[in-house]
């Protein structure tokens, strides 16, 4: 084969072009196998609320539902438990819970539709654990001024009754208030908002 | 067509082979007329240890997924089948984990090595940097194998270290549920994590370690003096004069070191394979519970010191990206070392006071980070953490400044005894 008269402009036009095509080509099929990691039609499905009965909840006792796969406490707080979140204030990040951790229109310092039930996903907000309740104070090992809460044995990460994270810990953001709605006095909707809301 | 013979002049059926692929070439290339310095001592044997346990892992790695069922239902199901109802299972699945934490005793041991006596100075940078790749992909597939058993730690690290993207601002909360194919860790990530385990991340690896040896074999081995052997070679036979044949020497040598690793190995294997709850965690003996998080939750043993730099850095403006980004810098450090050391002499021998000091420093300091990393957080080990995490990177950054003011000592010619 004779390269006497090779055009080189078309020979480097024709390779320029093959590439670029070629690169589309491999990003269009990069597409699928990126898109199949999503999660699936069936995943998606499984987010349906949860329905809690409150009604054999005694007063200090926590019950765990699972919500889109994610533990839901409902913590019955005690008179003397709600006090205490007024004592640690001082010591934590956000006591006027300013950063959306919790739905609109829970406005309550205490973090509940009613104070009286702390409804919150048991669910650290630094790398997901599942914080350990610790309603027992004082407790100098967790905390100087412990007035119960939550304990995070993966990191270390504190949080008071009202799920509102203490200062110097990895944990950055109180804990998450998942939407909810009460039914009736004692049942409650995990998943949905107020329907006046 | 006739063939052109082979330059090795063989005969008969090696001959044949040798008309048609490189047998002999690559024989005589990687071991026979390897040459490799005289002078290597008990520290060289990790590099050939680290080779048997990836065979090790390959191998019984292979038999387990023959038992082994992917999926949240099954998963843990069938690693009690394997401990219980196949013959001999026990022993492969305790071999396959005693195995992994092996793997990383002979690394860590293989990378001092080469801090020690400067492996990774010019012309070594490629070697280094392939083996810090290594280093990487090892930590990848030994999480995702340790997600596999589906235990209640397993289902939890999994949640802590594929949260750790979640930090990333903006885009990390929809970057986890795209890496977890879930809302949660799930059915879908386990499965995913399988594959990732026995496909994709072997393939890096093995391909990893040819490129290491092949750099390696390039330029020649390093030595515990640190002298190029290959600047004083015979003028007859263009052969280093400090140089020995890989095989049968160090072959033979490497023998000794596998049969006292294999010793040690068989003892953990068959007389504590849990490794004293630190090679399998007791948590992991009960299935995977998306409401309980195990009370003490430690990562396994031998991400202790990076853990700990995790631990140790507080989050700061709202997010806690900072401590993802110390234990990932913790690790990338490593690339940048043939470069952040600016001695004239390879060899912890011939370096002076300051260099000797540091890498002291920085060996004990790292397993004391290993060791906090692995207890139960409290203030005290929040304050060793934060000491520690900075004394570890004070060794990388100090690097440049320490190594070039430090006085050497004159480095010999040839290799000593």
């Amino acid at each position: 084969m004779s390269n006497e008269g090779v055009d080189g402009n078309r020979r480097r036009f024709l390779t320029t072009a093959t590439s670029v095509v070629g690169a589309a080509g491999a990003a269009a099929v990069a597409w699928p196998f990126l898109a199949s990691l999503k999660p699936s039609a069936r995943a998606k499905a499984l987010g349906a609320p949860v329905i809690a009965d409150l009604s054999t909840l005694e007063p200090g006792m926590r019950a765990t539902y699972l919500w889109r796969g994610q533990p839901i406490w409902v913590v019955r707080r005690t008179p003397e438990m709600l006090a205490g979140l007024d004592k640690v204030t001082g010591d934590l990040v956000d006591p006027e819970s300013k950063v959306a951790q919790q739905p609109k229109y829970i406005t309550d310092k205490s973090r509940a539709l009613k104070p009286e039930y702390m409804v919150m996903k048991g669910v650290c907000t630094h790398l997901g654990c599942s914080p350990i309740l610790r309603t027992d104070h004082p407790a100098p090992e967790i905390a100087a001024n412990w007035q119960g809460g939550f304990f995070c044995p993966c990191h270390g990460s504190k949080f008071d009754l009202a799920g509102r994270v203490y200062k110097g810990v990895p944990a950055p953001t109180n804990i998450v208030v998942p939407p909810h709605r009460y039914e009736t006095d004692t049942v409650v909707v995990i998943g949905e908002d107020p329907k006046t809301a | 067509m006739a063939i052109t013979p082979n330059p090795y002049k063989t005969t008969g059926a090696l001959g044949w082979i040798d008309d048609r692929f490189p047998l002999t070439k690559m024989w005589k290339e990687h071991l026979s007329e390897y040459y490799a310095p005289k002078n290597f001592n008990f520290w060289y044997f990790f590099g050939s240890l680290a080779l048997l346990v990836l065979v090790n892992q390959l191998l019984t790695g292979i038999f387990l997924t023959m038992h082994y069922k992917p999926g949240a239902e099954t998963a843990f199901d069938s690693v009690e089948y394997i401990m219980r109802d196949v013959p001999w299972g026990n022993v492969i699945r305790y071999m396959h984990s005693t195995g992994a934490s092996a793997f990383f005793v002979v690394v860590f041991l293989h990378m001092f090595r080469g801090l020690m006596y400067g492996s990774y100075q010019k012309p070594r940078e490629l070697i280094w940097v392939f083996g810090a790749l290594i280093f990487l992909v090892l930590m990848a597939e030994a999480f995702c194998g340790y997600v596999l058993p589906w235990g209640n730690m397993s289902y939890w690290g999994a949640a802590v270290i594929i949260n750790l993207f979640g930090t990333i601002p903006f885009i990390g909360p929809d970057l986890v549920t795209w890496i977890q194919g879930d809302f949660v860790p799930s059915d879908a990530t386990l499965n995913r994590l399988f594959s990732i385990h026995v496909i994709a991340l072997p393939f890096v690896l093995v391909g990893l370690v040819v490129a290491h040896i092949l750099a390696l074999h390039e330029v020649g081995s390093n030595n515990p003096d640190g002298v190029e052997i290959k600047k004083k070679k015979d003028p007859a036979t263009g052969i280093p004069l400090d140089g020995i044949p890989f095989h049968p020497y160090y072959t033979v040598k490497d023998m000794v070191g596998v049969a006292g690793f294999l010793i040690i190995f068989c003892a953990v294997l068959f007389f504590m394979p849990d490794g004293g709850g630190y090679f399998l965690e007791a948590p992991n003996f009960t299935p995977a519970s998306q409401t309980n998080t195990p009370e003490h939750i430690t990562p396994a043993w031998y991400f202790g010191t990076y853990y700990a730099m995790l631990r140790a850095t507080p989050s700061f403006a709202g997010t806690q990206i900072w401590g993802v980004i110390v234990m990932g810098a913790a690790v990338v450090i490593l690339f940048f070392v043939p470069w952040l050391d600016r001695s004239k002499v390879k060899s912890i021998r011939y370096k002076g006071a300051l260099s000797k000091i540091a890498l002291t420093i920085f060996a004990i300091n790292f397993v004391i980070l290993n060791y906090y990393g692995l207890q139960p957080p409290s203030d005290t080990v929040q304050l060793i953490s934060q000491i520690g995490t900075i004394l570890y990177f004070a060794f990388f950054l100090l690097m440049p400044w320490y190594s070039k003011i430090d006085k050497t000592k004159p480095v010999p010619e040839r290799v000593t005894e």
